[in-house]
């Protein structure tokens, strides 16, 4: 197992990647490209940063009994999505899909370094990752973000508000603390891993207009296999 | 025993955790399946305590956090290399984190049934990247010494390959296995059947650690003798490591 993540993937698929810190709009704007590149007639394929059976249990029993620290939390995650990449995202790439992931690796890299692992421990914990061929980061400032999420729900789960971070008692001031952190990290990932940087403040259809084009730039010399031309069947999960 | 000399962590450690008050001394047992390891430290153990050491011992995927998770998903075989590497990793920090460095503060003598070394040689076997393998163990603390039983193939094999071990193995241990699944590199696919495996599995996994003998500064001790022979040199090591850190601490009480 070489380490993947330094070099370009070599599937004849695409991998298409967003990232941003919850309420930035990345899941919408995925769903609108998705929509797009079927009605194109692509095989699309989507995943997302969602627990696997593999170590599911382990993470909501380490949750539940308080056993977590942050480099098993950390280290679990990232069997998770080892998990997935084996059977989610490198299948699709190898049959020549465009993959469509909500949230990939940067999301552990932000998260896990403002719960106190090492930056570069945590970069290269995910070395066997694929590049992405275009990541795509939604930038947006915090209280933006916030309306959006606090707007729509009762209560914040504990974990999600960063309340194991002991930042504050109210889980809406920790979760706004614990948000501000993470958007820090994103700023510096962005820079670092050269994310495309989409500003989230703009309106939903501007901001799919932008992705469509990079997209479309993206899939210059891409052509899907003959045997993905065939029918009109779509590949959602 | 001197708080002096300092722990340190082997690569980008726990950012976390402090390491400047861990008094104890970590001693690692290292070797390949069926080389006796566990049966030497139950005894060091005694002898320790006997000579008035605290102790604490720490094993392999005996974690309260993930103990199960590994049995279960190496039954179900589903593992690739990196969700093999991974989950010893998470194993593997949960009892540093939780056992190791908790019994060091507290000034135990930790001996510690395989390290990271056992880890990388498994992974690496297996496929994986060597330096990556050595970057996800990063946050393990450097043991003040590392004794490898070493062992030939040779001599291995009459060690697995006994009425004892074998028919306790299939008949009672309920794994329906007389030679273990992963043990014998059956995953890789490397021979027919169990025994063919396993010979080219732990050829490949000593190979593994000869060659991080002089990487990590091994202290080999020759386990294909009896086992008094190899409990006397592990002892003599042990105690060195012991004693010259009482022998250091005190001129400096004078």
């Amino acid at each position: 197992m070489p380490r993947l993540f330094d070099q370009p993937h070599p599937y004849p698929g695409k991998l298409i990647v967003v990232e941003g810190i919850d309420g930035s709009g990345k899941s919408t704007q995925l769903q609108l490209l998705q929509k797009w590149l079927l009605n194109a007639k692509f095989r699309v394929f989507f995943t997302e940063w969602n627990s696997s059976a593999l170590v599911n249990e382990t993470i909501k029993r380490g949750k539940r009994k308080n056993l977590l620290t942050p480099t098993t939390f950390s280290i679990l995650h990232a069997t998770d999505f080892a998990d997935r990449l084996a059977h989610l995202i490198i299948p699709p790439l190898k049959a020549g899909m465009i993959v469509c992931a909500d949230r990939y690796v940067y999301t552990a890299f932000a998260r896990d370094v403002v719960r106190g692992v090492h930056p570069e421990w945590v970069r290269n914990l995910y070395g066997f990752s694929v590049r992405p061929d275009l990541a795509l980061y939604f930038k947006v400032p915090i209280d933006v973000s916030l309306k959006r999420i606090l707007n729509g729900r009762i209560a914040l789960k504990f974990h999600e508000a960063g309340m194991d971070l002991g930042l504050s008692d109210d889980p809406k001031e920790s979760y706004r603390l614990f948000q501000t952190r993470i958007l820090e990290e994103y700023d510096k990932i962005a820079t670092e891993y050269n994310l495309t940087v989409i500003d989230a403040t703009q309106s939903i259809q501007k901001q799919q207009s932008v992705l469509r084009d990079l997209a479309k730039e993206m899939l210059g010399h891409y052509k899907p296999a003959p045997f993905l031309q065939k029918k009109e069947n779509v590949y959602v999960a | 025993m001197s708080p002096e000399k300092k722990k340190t962590f082997y690569g980008f450690g726990l950012p976390y955790i402090d390491v400047e008050d861990l008094r104890g001394k970590l001693i690692v047992i290292e070797g390949t399946d069926g080389v006796g390891r566990s049966t030497q430290i139950e005894e060091l153990k005694k002898w320790l305590e006997v000579k008035g050491y605290g102790v604490a011992t720490t094993g392999w995927t005996r974690s309260p956090l993930l103990g199960k998770a590994i049995e279960e998903a190496k039954s179900g075989h589903t593992l690739n290399v990196s969700t093999f590497s991974l989950l010893y990793s998470a194993d593997f920090a949960d009892r540093l984190e939780h056992e190791v460095i908790p019994a060091l503060r507290a000034g135990f003598v930790v001996l510690a049934d395989r390290y990271i070394y056992t880890a990388f040689a498994r992974s690496v076997v297996r496929g994986a990247d060597r330096q990556w393998i050595r970057n996800v163990f990063g946050f393990a603390i450097e043991p003040d010494a590392v004794f490898y039983m070493r062992i030939n193939i040779e001599d291995l094999i009459p060690r697995v390959i006994n009425s004892q071990t074998l028919q306790k193995r299939y008949w009672e241990e309920q794994s329906g296995e007389g030679m273990d699944y992963w043990e014998s590199g059956m995953d890789l696919r490397l021979g027919e059947d169990f025994y063919d495996s396993f010979l080219e599995y732990q050829k490949a996994v000593l190979k593994e650690f000869d060659k991080m003998t002089n990487e990590f500064n091994f202290s080999i001790v020759d386990a294909s003798r009896s086992f008094e022979e190899t409990n006397r040199d592990l002892k003599h090591g042990i105690l060195r490591v012991l004693e010259d850190e009482d022998a250091e601490e005190k001129p400096r009480r004078n």
